[in-house]
């Protein structure tokens, strides 16, 4: 089954590249928080939700964001459109966050709304409820970017006809460290004249590591 | 299904929970209607006394001392973590008598975990443990050169359903026959961790919780593993044969910590397993559902039963016996429910006195022996995420 890359998104070392274009790029900002909310004030969104996510979730949020702004999922049914992320440390950044509220017994304050985020898969619901998204997801750890793992595991969703768009992608997160690529996949061939800044590509392994390799 | 796709049988599996260190230790405490939840008062656990669910240490650590030298391995046992001697214990165990074996190319491993080692993280094991063993990818490292498995394992973190969504990962690339065999291992502990966070939410419940009664009021945790090795070859099955033949998952799109309003979501992935097993709600002779005991999720899922046509059929939930065991749920669950497949006896749902305000369930409420032919198994979690999978007598 010929599936094609249609939008994608990549966001690391204070740069966000979508399709072919660099749209953000400052190099003084140290913090994440910073970084996240001034691409998301350039971008425009109106989504008062951002500011009460986790790290991970407004990284993966933003991702999303940029790739359906190129490229909108229209069309769709809910469930025809499946999630699929994966990343490194899994929630460990917010973890560590939960876990310092409660390290000490005289100042113990575990919060929901912070524990709530202790779960990697929690950026996922974020984006489903963003854009209303229903279909499979599914949240998987590797050491590293493993671009085979990926589109294997997507190319499976499409063959047993459990999506007919995905996004996937890589969403990492580590104090202010942060790596994201996502894209969407879809099985119909789109116009060509319809994507701005990137002609449609193949999704295989060969093309993920492309675009999570360049700069 | 789509043309070419091979059948998926389950080979063996074990389980362990606070009822025992085997499927057929669980389902005999089970059979007996024992409880293994109980308050349990550990100021490292947390500093009020709270009711879990607790494998048993010093059986375990016994077991776990046997296997490290039927390995012949020289690591000392104190170098594992509590969550690694569940993985090595449990997957040691289901292996046995399948023929299956983890240095061949063609056998996939993959873990559901939830957590992980996430105990890790407390003062108390800082010294003894480096920080790298609170990555996921480490903990499935560790299991994988403990049993010399090929490759790197496939590891699936998707909070409640994990384990689902690990079984039906699984069963897809054997379908595909991108593998032949699959260990699929699902895992968590107990931890302040957890335990302080569920607290937070005011989710848990001071007794053993009561899945789809009327007066539930929140959880109990539990701790737990379970491991199912899959093939597409029947070989080395057990008997009667089980087969995996449909499963999906879907999200609400609603909450990231409340489940949907309608069920619809859930009732949808039901549906889709129940449509790629070619099989009609009708078809359906008993349910395993996530019945965690809150307000919010039992109701849910008494909706997502109605409207995929399944109110009649029986239905339990294991969770008033080991608890919510997590990224284990799915896999120890499952376990349970397709002995009830096997054996044809349906386990009392714990817990369950008063039908719930809707009152649309048949909820299990003595043991029984009945024809099974065909079960779902179901769940849903944080993230607004349900799965849906079919487990077929042939």
């Amino acid at each position: 089954m010929d599936l094609t890359i249609t939008s994608c998104s990549h966001i690391y070392d204070n740069k966000v590249i979508v399709n072919d274009r660099i749209i953000f790029y400052q190099e003084n900002i140290i913090k994440f928080a910073d970084f996240a909310k001034t691409v998301y004030k350039q971008e425009q969104i109106v989504y008062p939700k951002f500011y009460k996510m986790d790290a991970l979730s407004k990284l993966g949020f933003l991702a999303v964001e940029l790739v359906l702004k190129e490229r909108k999922l229209e069309g769709y049914h809910p469930e025809a459109v499946g999630v699929v992320l994966s990343n490194s440390s899994s929630s460990l950044d917010t973890d560590i966050a939960h876990n310092d509220t409660i390290k000490d017994r005289s100042g113990y304050f575990p919060s929901p709304s912070v524990f709530v985020y202790t779960l990697p898969n929690i950026v996922i619901g974020e984006i489903c409820i963003r854009h209303r998204i229903k279909g499979e997801s599914a949240f998987l750890i590797s050491e590293a970017f493993n671009g085979r793992l990926l589109c294997d595991y997507v190319e499976e969703l499409f063959n047993n006809n459990r999506v007919e768009a995905c996004l996937c992608g890589w969403v990492e997160v580590m104090g202010d460290n942060c790596h994201a690529m996502v894209m969407l996949v879809e099985k119909n061939n789109p116009p060509m004249d319809g994507i701005s800044g990137l002609r449609p590509m193949l999704f295989n392994v060969e093309n993920m590591n492309f675009i999570m390799k360049r700069n | 299904m789509y043309d070419g796709m091979k059948p998926v049988y389950l080979l063996n599996d074990n389980i362990i929970t606070s009822l025992g260190l085997s499927t057929d230790e669980n389902t005999g405490s089970l059979k007996n209607g024992t409880i293994g939840i109980r308050t349990v008062t550990d100021p490292e656990l947390y500093p009020d006394p709270v009711p879990v669910s607790l494998v048993d240490t010093d059986r375990l650590n016994a077991r776990f001392s046997m296997i490290l030298k039927a390995h012949q391995k020289t690591t000392p046992e104190d170098l594992f973590t509590r969550l690694e001697k569940f993985f090595i214990v449990s997957i040691h165990d289901a292996l046995k008598n399948t023929g299956v074996e983890p240095g061949n190319s063609r056998t996939l491993l993959v873990i559901s975990t939830t957590k992980g080692n996430i105990n890790l993280l407390e003062n108390r094991y800082r010294t003894v443990f480096s920080h790298k063993r609170l990555y996921l990818w480490e903990l499935g490292r560790i299991v994988q050169q403990f049993f010399g498995f090929v490759h790197t394992p496939l590891i699936i973190s998707n909070a409640c359903v994990s384990g689902i969504v690990a079984i039906m990962t699984a069963a897809r690339f054997l379908q595909s026959g991108a593998y032949d065999h699959a260990v699929v291992s699902g895992g968590d502990i107990i931890s302040e961790f957890v335990i302080s966070g569920f607290k937070s939410f005011q989710a848990i419940s001071p007794d053993p919780c009561k899945p789809f009664d009327r007066n539930r009021i929140g959880l109990s945790l539990g701790e737990g593993c379970g491991t199912m090795v899959l093939s597409t070859m029947t070989g080395f099955a057990g008997k009667p044969l089980i087969r995996i033949t449909g499963a999906a998952t879907s999200n609400d799109a609603n909450h990231i910590s409340g489940p949907s309003r309608t069920g619809e979501e859930l009732s949808w992935a039901i549906n889709h397993a129940m449509k790629q097993a070619l099989v009609t709600s009708r078809d359906i002779g008993y349910i395993s559902a996530h019945g965690t005991a809150t307000p919010f999720n039992d109701e849910m899922e008494s909706k997502a039963l109605g409207l995929s046509g399944l109110s009649n059929v029986p239905v339990n939930s294991f969770k008033g016996y080991w608890g919510h065991t997590l990224g284990a749920a799915g896999i120890v669950e499952s376990v349970a429910a397709i002995s009830s497949v096997r054996n044809n006896f349906l386990y009392r749902s714990a817990g369950f006195e008063i039908p719930d305000e809707t009152g649309t369930l048949n909820v299990i409420d003595t043991n029984q022996s009945v024809e099974v032919n065909l079960c779902l198994k179901t769940a849903s979690g944080f993230g607004g995420c349900n799965a849906a999978i079919l487990y077929q007598k042939d």
